[in-house]
């Protein structure tokens, strides 16, 4: 087992482990604060996928906004906020019974497809190009979003100052939401 | 050189986390969080897939847009659980039971 493995492995583990960690953690700023370990964890998988961009794009949207927005949005709002997100009620309900029955279920499932399906035989990746560790695969995506992923590229752009306009709509104060 | 059945499997524990956390949790902000793990679970699947497509570069690419929206999502789906306080002085979703004034 290499460095590579090594180092990957160590990502996977911290993923998986903190984002059951953010799950099952009653204190919700402990796990927000989770949540971002968690996603530099992924970033980190998004490497060793060679995808440099998504991963930088990842830190900087999620660890950068997505975060801040959180933090922000739980200390703006007022202390009544802070204090309905308590627990109403400890212990064991149904409700998590099934919804870990459900989860664990669907990932036996997924398992299991993954497990079966011969992934390295796949007819499209025979004929298909790797990317090389050695490529720019920043400089491909420029490309790509200028020739071939140029249409879902503007509707991206037009999409967002639709949900910057209806998000600064809906948290504006005073008036009718 | 990881194969890709590891990326999957990590991919679909992630998601299996993120939809306990949709089925389970009472807090509107955790039931976002699950959201956005699903999400991701999604664009590690593009990214590891993508990895072996480098002529047509589409697992990057739709990563790069899935990860936009999801951040349009957190923003607009952020007011409307203040909002939702706002007007129920709850974030539950179980008591959260109308949609008109």
């Amino acid at each position: 087992m290499g460095e590579e493995q090594i180092i990957f492995y160590f990502f996977a583990a911290s993923v998986l482990i903190s984002a059951l960690c953010v799950v099952v953690m009653k204190n919700l700023v402990r796990s927000i604060f989770l949540f971002f370990v968690s996603l530099f964890s992924l970033a980190a998988l998004y490497l060793f996928a060679l995808a440099d961009f998504i991963a930088l794009a990842q830190v900087v949207i999620y660890a950068g906004g997505v975060l801040v927005l959180m933090l922000f949005a739980f200390m703006l709002s007022n202390r009544e906020l802070l204090n309905s997100l308590k627990p109403a009620g400890s212990g064991f309900k149904v409700n998590h019974f099934a919804g870990i029955l459900i989860s664990l279920l669907f990932l036996f499932i997924l398992v299991t497809v993954i497990v079966k399906t011969d992934l390295n035989q796949l007819d499209w990746m025979q004929e298909s190009v790797p990317i090389h560790v050695n490529d720019n695969s920043t400089h491909q995506i420029g490309i790509h979003t200028m020739t071939a992923y140029l249409l879902p590229f503007e509707i991206l752009s037009v999409f967002l100052m639709m949900v910057l306009i209806g998000a600064a709509h809906l948290a504006r104060k005073g008036g009718r939401a | 050189m990881i194969p890709l059945s590891h990326f999957m499997l990590i991919s679909a524990g992630l998601f299996c986390i993120g939809l306990f956390a949709v089925l389970t949790r009472r807090n509107a902000i955790q039931v976002l969080i699950g959201i956005e793990f699903m999400i991701n679970a999604a664009v590690l699947n593009f990214v590891a897939f993508g990895k072996y497509d480098k002529i047509s570069g589409g697992g990057q690419m739709f990563a790069l847009f899935a990860i936009v929206l999801a951040a349009a999502g957190v923003a607009v789906a952020l007011a409307i659980i203040l909002n939702v306080y706002k007007y129920f002085k709850s974030i539950d979703p179980s008591k959260t039971n109308t949609l008109k004034d």
